[in-house]
């Protein structure tokens, strides 16, 4: 196996036992990228020379007579990530996809990208996005589409596009994302991957260019649920920066990994399920319930009534807040000016800005909110009976580029699984759950109340170990 | 036609907590190396979030209790959306439909009751400096905590604008959370001015003129006084021509000594006005509340009722002692030095009031200790001067109905006279032998 394909546990454990160095590790990701990323366009930048040193940096402190301090202190000591290129990065430029900051290079770190650092993470590159995260198939980056390398004519899902391709493609070992609507979910079932969006404020925001502030929530793409868990042990935790962050976890997130999901119950919303939801989506997940009982699982039926509502919801509330958001980059004092947006990012604006506007604010937005206060409590509801939900990510395969490049509402209900648990801010892990005929992945989610992110390890890791999805490779 | 002022008022007090309103800057800006006290959040910058700042929201609901306002237990912020290219995220934030405090008022001192509309907690944005052809942002005032307070159009003169404005800077004062100085801009003032008829019909007084003009650039007292002058005599112009005045905002101009139209307000501009998703809702439990209240400091009207009453004070003496916060704890450190001494309050207060006293050039004690001897050396007899008293204010009836009619002033007049009989005459003796016989 090639280091590249490692998983963090893996590559770990070898940099301890000195099988390889980080260097090499790092090394052997940039040739990946640069083999790959012409075709795939996965990143916007490649900090290949940043990369190098801490790598150098990690090798040199492992050396160390305190090396074993060093590997408690520092779990991703010397291994290759990527970040989102909507995550601050002080001295590399940081541009959220869009031309509008295709030149904008901050002045400082995002919180999590300093505890990344911390944590001896060497960050080989930004990768590419749908602009400003508007977008669900990573078509809409003002630099190129990011393509799905296992199948280049399809996409890879959006918004976190670049950050799922580099993983999936063995070009690093873990990326960031965000998600607000489904952007890690949706583009790590399209890829095979493990796709975490925790709880909304268990991670800081501070730093990441917002899209929709009370929905955008902070995690990662992982080749494991293991290293999802690890990764999260990182990332997790209150932030002096960001208000809305909740306290510090007080266990590690590994800890109950191994634990099994005998006697576990888990809900099946009926409202996902019923839906247009492809046959082979359909095939897929229904396997994924059987595993699952036959780990020792009890599935139930629940229903979620306010479902059919998410999108309408979801559709008024991010808008809004995106509206507000893009309202500072005007171009006086840093980026391009306004002309460099999109037709997304218009168009969210434009509604956004009609939905707030008084006259309208009670019909749309403050609407909208009730509906939000609705579905919450559904999820409510639906967790005194169970411990976790499941349902797919995504109702459809990927989708060929361009398929739904013009029909806004399309792309829009591709997140129709996914944005019901934004809006109530809980966390949901998606995980490997086969493939198509065509060989396309095809994932699912598990979904819990908040801060139960121990429990979807649990259950996504005891699924993962039963199924090893993750083991396939894309044939590039 | 006889018309009546309407007139209210929007004020902002900036408060000077060390660091700003949602990052750790410090607040000072006058004077400062411009954008030297910024950061990522008061700069806007990409993805930097707003934390607020615990004093500043405290001092808000300090200044709220202090002007009788119910505190609102269940709070949030807003976010105001516009574009100004002082304004670094394209919206300020604010607090709409949930102010921190509400349903307030101030007394006036013709008894007249001041309603406060709200008190809410904002913050400051960059300042605008234009050279020719460019203009220059400078960041440092960007995110500063700004507290604004509204009143409802309660008021009808600028004599009375004027007590609520130096109530309102004299109250701030005693709480220490601002200097509220007009000149260098920490008070800001914005009345609108409208004019109704003048009727002693109590419904028609309830209405408002269909009109309202915002006068900014207000940067004194004086100024207040007259652009309110101003705005009265020409919108009475304006009315008696059988016209509206325009709604508009408009600018007081020092050199032209007259208001000029700056902004036609059509509609009140929207502002989209929404929940600020990066600052959870604030909750202040009753416990919290009552603390802050256990925490402030007597406030200038209660010590006024108290110099009155148990330091037997005039209401001139005790009015000008309390002006000042440090200039009322001084004199009652005098107090209780002179006490032991048998120096009573009346003649410290009339020592500070006459002779200037600056307070930073003597100490309480030294004080009484001047006093003391003062009147070893000056002490005029007693009975003497009763007699000449009681002649002078026989040959100065004018003066005493003046004086019994409330215009106190004439005392120093009446002092003047008494004093031609005793040149060197302790002043204070004299002032308060008069006192006694005016009553």
């Amino acid at each position: 196996m090639k280091l590249n394909e490692l998983t963090i546990k893996q590559a770990r454990e070898g940099l301890k036992s000195k099988k390889f160095s980080s260097v090499e590790l790092t090394k052997t990701c940039l040739e990946q990228i640069k083999k790959h990323n012409p075709s795939l366009n996965a990143f916007i930048t490649i900090t290949e020379k940043e990369a190098i040193d801490q790598a150098k940096a990690a090798d040199n402190l492992s050396s160390q007579g305190d090396a074993l301090r060093s590997w408690e202190a520092k779990p991703l000591l010397g291994i290759p990530i990527a970040l989102k290129d909507l995550f601050s990065t002080k001295g590399i430029k940081t541009t959220a996809g869009s031309k509008v900051l295709e030149n904008y290079v901050p002045e400082y770190d995002a919180a999590v990208v300093k505890k990344l650092k911390d944590a001896g993470a060497v960050i080989i590159g930004k990768t590419n996005l749908d602009a400003w995260a508007h977008g669900s198939s990573g078509e809409n980056s003002d630099f190129g589409p990011t393509k799905n390398p296992w199948n280049k004519e399809f996409v890879p899902g959006g918004s976190s596009s670049g950050s799922a391709v580099s993983v999936s493609s063995d070009m690093c070992l873990a990326a960031t994302g965000t998600d607000t609507g489904g952007s890690i979910r949706l583009p790590a079932s399209f890829n095979n991957l493990v796709g975490l969006k925790p709880t909304y404020g268990s991670v800081s925001r501070y730093g990441i260019i917002a899209m929709a502030s009370s929905l955008d929530s902070i995690g990662h793409f992982t080749k494991t649920v293991e290293d999802s868990a690890l990764f999260f042990n990182i990332t997790a935790g209150k932030d002096s920066m960001d208000a809305t962050t909740l306290p510090n976890p007080t266990e590690d997130f590994t800890k109950n990994i191994n634990k099994g999901i005998k006697e576990l119950k888990i809900g099946v919303p009926k409202e996902f399920i019923s839906t247009d939801l492809d046959k082979e989506v359909k095939e897929k997940f229904e396997q994924s319930l059987q595993t699952l009982e036959n780990l020792g699982a009890k599935i139930v039926p629940v229903s979620l009534p306010y479902t059919e509502y998410g999108i309408a919801a979801y559709y008024i509330i991010q808008p809004s807040e995106v509206s507000s958001n893009l309202a500072r980059y005007d171009g006086v004092r840093f980026g391009n000016d306004r002309s460099n947006f999109g037709d997304e990012a218009k168009r969210r604006i434009m509604l956004g800005t009609f939905t707030l506007s008084s006259g309208y604010y009670d019909a749309y937005y403050k609407k909208a909110m009730q509906v939000r206060t609705l579905i919450k409590k559904d999820f409510d509801i639906a967790f005194e009976k169970v411990d976790a939900l499941i349902s797919p990510v995504s109702a459809t395969l990927p989708w060929k580029i361009g398929e739904k490049i013009n029909d806004s509402l399309k792309m829009y209900l591709s997140d129709s699984l996914t944005v019901t648990t934004s809006i109530a801010g809980i966390p949901s892990l998606s995980v490997p759950a086969g493939f198509s005929d065509n060989n396309l992945p095809i994932g699912i989610q598990i979904m819990g109340k908040q801060l139960s992110e121990n429990l979807l390890f649990q259950i996504g890791n005891a699924f993962e170990k039963e199924t090893n999805y993750f083991k396939q490779k894309p044939n590039l | 036609m006889n018309y009546k002022p309407v007139i209210g008022l929007e004020v902002h007090v900036e408060l000077k907590t060390k660091s700003k309103m949602f990052c750790g800057c410090k607040t000072e800006y006058f004077g400062e190396k411009p954008n030297s006290n910024t950061c990522p959040v008061c700069l806007g910058l990409p993805g930097a979030l707003p934390v607020p700042n615990k004093k500043a929201i405290e001092w808000c609901i300090m200044i709220g209790l202090a002007l009788n306002c119910e505190i609102t237990q269940f709070s949030k912020f807003d976010r105001k959306n516009y574009f100004y290219p002082d304004l670094a995220k394209g919206y300020q934030i604010s607090q709409y439909d949930k102010p921190f405090c509400q349903k307030g008022f101030i007394e006036l001192s013709n008894g007249k009751s001041i309603g406060i509309t709200r008190v809410h907690m904002e913050e400051d944005t960059a300042k605008l400096t234009h050279q020719g052809e460019s203009s220059l942002i400078d960041f440092n005032r960007s995110g500063v905590p700004l507290v604004e307070i509204v009143t409802e159009p309660d008021f009808e003169s600028p004599e009375e604008v004027i007590e609520y404005l130096k109530k309102l800077q004299q109250i701030v004062r005693y709480l220490n959370v601002s200097d509220a100085d007009m000149e260098k801009g920490n008070m800001r003032l914005e009345p609108n001015i409208s004019l109704r008829k003048n009727t002693t019909n109590t419904t028609n007084k309830q209405i408002l003129p269909s009109y309202k003009v915002e006068v900014k650039n207000i940067n004194s007292f004086r100024f207040v006084d007259k652009s309110i002058e101003f705005e009265i005599k020409r919108q009475t112009e304006i009315l008696n021509d059988g016209k509206t005045p325009v709604q508009e905002t408009r600018g007081w101009d020092e050199n032209k000594q007259k208001t000029v139209s700056q902004r036609i307000k059509e509609e009140a501009q929207d502002y989209r006005y929404f929940p600020e998703p990066d600052i959870p809702p604030i909750r202040l439990p009753e416990t919290q509340i009552s603390n802050l209240k256990s925490r402030m400091p007597e406030l200038p009207s209660l010590k006024f009722a108290r110099f009155k009453k148990s330091l037997e004070l005039s209401d001139y003496d005790a009015e000008i002692l309390i002006r000042d916060n440090e200039v009322s704890n001084y004199f009652e450190e005098a107090v209780n030095i002179g006490r032991t001494q048998e120096i009573n309050p009346k003649q410290i207060a009339n020592i500070m009031i006459n002779k200037k006293i600056n307070i930073k050039n003597i100490t309480p004690k030294e004080l009484i200790k001047n006093i003391i001897g003062s009147k070893q050396t000056n002490a005029i007899d007693e009975k003497k001067l009763k007699e000449i008293i009681s002649q002078i204010l026989k040959d100065n009836v004018k003066a005493v109905t003046d004086y019994k009619s409330g215009k106190i002033q004439v005392i120093g007049f009446l002092i003047g006279k008494v004093k031609q009989h005793f040149p060197k005459g302790d002043t204070n003796q004299i002032k308060s032998a008069l006192e006694k016989q005016l009553k």
